[in-house]
């Protein structure tokens, strides 16, 4: 049977250009790069080629870059490496970030007695903007802010220019966590109030297992991972020299081909959403229609409904892979701790619909009619 | 061939993938873009069923349990984790950590951060051939001690420590043993639970598979030993490493460990023939070659030779376009500093400064050792040659009683 793949937000096909830069590296620089020899040196000028085209790609300058095992480490280091290293005794979050940094932060508050503050969010996900002033108002020892760019499961997108720019007034740390953006949209370090950002290769059709935490030149923090001197003793072990050039290439596309996918996916989005609209009453959407929002994600809200239970299931049956919650959680039987902090009715059921730009038309029209046969009883003889 | 060269003998630093491994892990680039969390449709499936298939072959290779086999980024991760982990686990049971001089940087540097965190370390020192003093070991063993890390096999010289007597000695005084067995996984036989080893770290990319990738064992039962995440997330790895897992990587590895299994015997008598022959062809074509490490027990395909009174580095460049072998570890060898391993074997600076380590590997042909032995032999001649220390030396001057100005 067909499989149709509208959980790009979880993991996202990987584009073949990128297989063929990583399968030539795995044949051909196979030294390891820290090696003085003429093929370790090959493979270390592979990697900093790389860095550079991320570096420039993101607008940082190469020493800010640092390459990781992928998102969750990215934000793990920058979240307990500041509160380690710069003397933070703060932190201000949200409760609908990514499960990365909500437990990186409680790692962070066992670890080092950092108290915490959560930023209330809207009916949409979206950070309330005046609570987050009053709590950076109200600190006067370090503090760091770590609010996410767009949520994974729901789509909203949070203004960080004006974020940072709160947290710049009132001399405040600030990483966001941009898993969901970096790939998606143009992002220039050197106009962002920012001090960290994370990508990972896997959301933006690059491989699994690589992703980089960027710097802000001005902050220095110690390493989470020990060792040897790589990554210019910010980040220990030997380099995954064809996950770095395989995520190189994967942002160069994406950049590349930003306008184009981005238009094309968004037809996608809108054509699901005004398909669902015309075929299950009672349906909603987990989005605030006067803003902006992630292109790449579809929050559906079902009516209750006897099937609604087992509908990721019975959606999987029919070919279709979404998902209820993140992927990083969705094992679990709990509920999405984002749909919960944005006051839902528990008895709708959520499911997060997410494209790439391997998706089609087609495949949308296929999604909503099968939906609709699962929610509409069909009229006899129709 | 556009290159006439590349002879690597420099397979600790890292091997090559295997092409069976590289042909393994393709369809999980571009057939199963699952993720392995995505556990409510077929492509998470996919991806969840080759990460389990590989955890298998892996925990084939070392004897343990699938449960048992905790995926990282590598070794240097997986090293971090069992030492940082135990650390924050078992602080209530005490604080004390021994482990020993010649580990490798991601043992090291970690014990130095615990050390930061209030944490006490011993560090022990080795013998001339590189292998623990098991009274010294016991000796150092207290109340408040709670973890042994030492290393299966060592990156430099391939001396292998005597794993079994030191597991014996940490049983016996109820505290954990770790080790860094990146450089033995593969190509010897690592079975931790034959040695009463705790939790092991090792890597995919020492043993033909791909980079990115490694694995930390920690063992289930009898002892339950558990380890404080250090990464935290989605609680992938039963929360003890959290992170999207890499799926493609960790096929790869799981590939290569089947390999390896199938293959390592036959691999290890091939090569330690050749790592012979090198070694006793040059020790019968120059003079004053020392071997350092531990000829009875080591692994079989290293060679860490000193030829004294040549600049190691100096050396390599003598052939560096054709032969890629190291001075040190990769990881420190960007530096100039003489190998801390060697400096603890006792060695002085002008051996340790002369030494030169020869990894031979799955790919290594005869041909390539005869070429590398001629190489050797040219290039030691000629940097001896220009040498005035290495004239002093044959006119019988005693150059320890030297007095050398400083300048």
């Amino acid at each position: 049977m067909r499989r149709i793949f509208f959980d790009s937000a979880a993991s996202t096909q990987i584009a073949p250009e990128v297989v063929k830069v990583m399968t030539s590296a795995m044949l051909n620089l196979h030294a390891n790069p820290s090696s003085i020899h003429n093929e370790g040196r090959r493979c270390r000028a592979a990697i900093e080629k790389a860095r550079k085209s991320i570096a420039t790609e993101i607008g940082a300058s190469i020493g800010e870059i640092f390459f990781t095992s992928g998102g969750t480490e990215s934000n793990n280091m920058a979240i307990k490496c500041a509160v380690r290293d710069l003397g933070v005794k703060h932190i201000i979050t949200s409760c609908v970030e990514h499960h990365c940094v909500l437990n990186a932060v409680k790692a962070a508050a066992r670890d080092y007695g950092v108290s915490i503050d959560r930023v209330s969010v809207n009916q949409y996900g979206e950070i309330n903007m005046e609570e987050l002033e009053t709590l950076l108002k109200s600190k006067t020892e370090p503090t760091l802010v770590t609010i996410m760019h767009a949520n994974n499961e729901v789509g909203c997108i949070n203004d960080i220019v004006k974020i940072g720019n709160l947290c710049r007034a009132n001399n405040a740390y600030f990483h966001s966590d941009t898993v969901q953006t970096v790939g998606h949209y143009p992002i220039n370090v050197d106009e962002l109030p920012v001090d960290f950002i994370s990508g990972a290769g896997h959301k933006f059709h690059g491989p699994n297992g690589i992703g980089f935490l960027w710097i802000n030149s001005e902050r220095t923090i110690n390493p989470l991972i020990d060792g040897g001197a790589q990554e210019r003793n910010m980040r220990a072990g030997t380099e995954n020299i064809y996950g770095i050039l395989g995520m190189a290439k994967a942002l160069e596309m994406a950049n590349e081909n930003y306008e184009t996918h981005k238009a094309y996916i968004l037809n996608l989005k809108d054509t699901l959403r005004s398909e669902l609209q015309n075929r299950i009453p009672g349906i909603s959407f987990n989005e605030n229609p006067d803003k902006e929002h992630l292109y790449t994600v579809l929050n559906v809200s079902f009516p209750p409904h006897p099937k609604s239970d087992l509908l990721i299931l019975n959606m999987d049956i029919h070919g279709i892979a979404a998902s209820g919650g993140s992927a990083c959680s969705s094992g679990a039987a709990k509920g999405s701790h984002v749909i919960a902090a944005l006051g839902g009715d528990p008895c709708r059921t959520a499911v997060r619909f997410s494209f790439s730009h391997m998706n089609t038309l087609e495949e949308v029209v296929y999604v909503a009619k099968t939906l609709e046969a699962i929610y509409v009883p069909r009229t006899v003889n129709a | 061939m556009a290159n006439p060269r590349k002879i690597y003998l420099d397979n600790n630093s890292t091997t090559p993938c295997d092409p069976r491994v590289v042909e393994a892990m393709l369809p999980y680039f571009y057939e199963v873009p699952g993720n392995a969390a995505s556990r409510n449709h077929p492509f998470g499936w996919a991806a969840e069923e080759a990460v389990s298939v590989a955890r298998e072959q892996i925990a084939d290779l070392i004897g343990v349990e699938e449960k048992e086999i905790i995926f990282t980024s590598g070794a240097t991760e997986a090293d971090n984790l069992a030492l940082k982990g135990v650390f924050e686990m078992y602080k209530r049971k005490g604080n004390h950590i021994i482990t020993v001089k010649t580990e490798h940087k991601a043992v090291l540097d970690s014990c130095a951060k615990i050390e930061k965190m209030g944490g006490e370390v011993t560090y022990l020192d080795v013998d001339r051939k590189g292998r623990l003093n098991l009274e010294e070991l016991e000796a150092a063993i207290k109340d408040t001690t709670i973890l042994v890390s030492v290393m299966w096999a060592n990156n430099e010289t391939g001396t292998i420590q005597d794993m079994k007597a030191i597991g014996d000695i940490c049983e016996k005084h109820g505290v954990l043993f770790m080790s860094d067995a990146t450089q033995a996984v593969g190509k010897i036989k690592t079975h931790p639970k034959e040695v009463g080893v705790h939790l092991m770290a090792f890597t995919g990319h020492k043993m033909y598979g791909p980079k990115g990738v490694g694995v930390l064992f920690v063992n289930r039962k009898k002892p339950r030993v558990k380890v404080t995440a250090q990464i935290d997330g989605g609680g992938h790895e039963r929360g003890m490493r959290s992170g999207t897992l890499n799926v493609p990587a960790i096929v790869g590895m799981g590939k290569a460990a089947a390999i390896a299994k199938a293959e390592m015997e036959q691999d290890a008598a091939r090569v330690s023939k050749l790592r012979d022959k090198l070694e006793k062809e040059l020790s019968a074509n120059l003079e004053e070659v020392y071997l350092n490490g531990d000829i009875d027990n080591r692994m079989p395909h290293v060679t860490n030779l000193s030829f004294k009174h040549v600049e190691g580095e100096g050396l390599m460049m003598t052939f560096n376009e054709n032969i890629a072998v190291s001075s040190g570890s990769a990881c420190t060898s960007a530096s100039l500093e003489p190998s801390y391993v060697l400096i603890a074997l006792g060695l002085g600076d002008d051996l340790a400064h002369s030494s030169i380590r020869f990894s031979l590997g799955r790919f290594t042909t005869e041909e390539e050792v005869d070429l590398a032995i001629a190489a050797l032999t040219k290039g030691v001649s000629h940097m001896r040659d220009l040498s005035p220390i290495w004239e002093m030396y044959k006119e019988g001057i005693d150059l320890d009683a030297v007095e050398w100005s400083e300048h």
